[in-house]
């Protein structure tokens, strides 16, 4: 029991620098060589943020995503500004909805980072594209493959979070 | 899930301010968002400069990648061919004599044509290739369809330069930095080329659609009836994509419009030719974008 705290001060140190390390790299998949037609990736930046801030409240701040956001920005395609904006909204909203359901299980857990997800992918499309414009199908297929995806990116957490063993 | 540790400050002052100021920032980094958005929404130039340091930084990473996607799929296609040459070399033997007539019809209308141009002394103007390079990554996340190239303006590449492939264009430069340009697909929902039909002439626009395909519109005030299978090639009106690059190919009509699909892939091409734009602008009066399309 006395090893705990410490143990408890490593995890917290480094989740610390793994959580903006893996959302960064989660932006940056876009480099990857495929010239696509139609939005194929799903926001892994988003994910991979939505799964940390679940599991790891305390390494987070309520204006954490401004900087994540803006270095999004700048390799998604999507408007200057755009996840700036929505993901800090998320933040905020999500802080909330903790309020208010404080024990979760991954069930809702799953559902929250899933809509969140599927209300910036809507919204980056309003945002960026002109309304006349037929990509409405493509986007509804990424939003169903980003939320499907996204418990591999909590697992992608959990792997690197390890929970300190109680006792 | 354990209920959040840091959310209740207790009685202290000032982690009660702490929280309280997290919020202010947030909300100040919600509302900068939003400037930053509209800005970009009406110049989306804006924050090129901060975009091509990134760029700069990723292109060099998406080429190797690249690199290695070529080396891997180049793998069972080296095997099939290896497999499937005795094959390929019969019919290609047999196109080759086919298409001996046909080229030889070709070259003599070639030569008549060159003859008559010199007859009528119309001017060509000789389009000049800037750079051959490839498109190494793209907005793949995003519904905008930007590509990375990666070549900049220490090759020549300038903002507005065509870019096409050995099927047909691709796009226009929009962004450069030293060694990397960004590139507008023509499948983009705000890329519009001036096109003509290769059947008759008759001028149309081709506007992105966002989802790979092309609306071809007729830029006549007369009602223009497609046919699925015409061909639209690049006219050359408004100076900036040089003429008779294929564009797309009408796979579907609409009422009032059709729907095509582009020529070139730009994920399977090996190389992207970037060229000079086709007429620079005049320095002095610019022509006006309306007239230059029609």
């Amino acid at each position: 029991m006395t090893a705990r705290p410490a143990e408890f001060r490593d995890t917290v140190a480094r989740a610390r620098w793994l959580a903006p390390l893996t959302i960064v790299l989660g932006s940056l998949v876009t480099i990857v060589p495929i010239v696509a037609i139609v939005p194929v990736l799903p926001p892994f930046g988003l994910m991979l943020l939505m799964a940390w801030r679940l599991r790891r409240p305390d390494v987070f701040r309520s204006w954490s995503p401004i900087p994540f956001g803006l270095f999004d920005d700048l390799v998604s395609g999507q408007p200057f500004g755009s996840a700036m904006m929505l993901w800090t909204l998320c933040f905020l909203v999500l802080e909330v909805i903790e309020s208010r359901l404080v024990w979760r299980d991954f069930w809702q857990d799953w559902l929250i980072a899933g809509g969140a997800v599927v209300l910036c992918l809507a919204a980056g499309r309003l945002l960026a594209s002109p309304l006349r414009s037929a990509v409405g199908t493509p986007v509804l297929l990424q939003m169903a493959v980003a939320v499907a995806l996204y418990p591999l990116a909590a697992a992608l957490c959990a792997r690197l979070d390890p929970r300190p063993k109680a006792a | 899930m354990a209920p959040p540790r840091n959310r209740r400050p207790g009685f202290s002052r000032r982690a009660q301010y702490g929280l309280f100021l997290s919020y202010v920032v947030a909300g100040l980094g919600v509302a900068i968002g939003a400037v930053l958005l509209v800005l970009s929404t009406f110049h989306p130039a804006a924050f090129a400069a901060v975009r091509g340091v990134i760029a700069e930084l990723t292109t060099p990473v998406s080429s190797g990648l690249l690199a290695v996607r070529d080396a891997i799929a180049a793998v069972p296609e080296n095997m099939g061919h290896y497999i499937a040459v005795t094959g390929e070399n019969a019919r290609l033997r047999k196109q080759v004599a086919d298409e001996r007539a046909i080229v030889l019809r070709a070259r003599t209308l070639a030569r008549e044509n060159a003859r008559l141009r010199a007859l009528l002394k119309v001017r060509d103007v000789d389009v000049k290739i800037v750079v051959a390079a490839r498109l190494v990554s793209s907005s793949a996340s995003s519904t905008r369809r930007f590509a990375t190239l990666n070549a900049g303006s220490w090759q020549g590449v300038r903002g507005g330069q065509p870019v096409r492939g050995p099927d047909g264009l691709i796009g226009r430069v929009i962004e450069t930095t030293p060694n990397s340009a960004r590139i507008l697909l023509i499948s983009d929902p705000e890329s519009v080329v001036p096109v003509r039909r290769t059947r008759d002439g008759a001028p149309a626009l081709a506007t992105g659609r966002g989802d790979g395909l092309i609306d071809i519109r007729s830029a006549m005030s007369a009602n223009m009836p497609f046919a699925v299978g015409d061909v639209f090639v690049t006219s050359g009106a408004g100076g900036l994509y040089p003429p008779n690059v294929p564009v797309t190919r009408v796979s579907e009509r609409t009422r009032d419009a059709a729907l095509g699909r582009p020529f070139a892939n730009p994920d399977a091409l090996d190389f992207a030719i970037v060229q000079r734009a086709y007429l620079p602008e005049p320095p002095s009066s610019p022509v006006p974008k309306a007239d230059a399309v029609r």
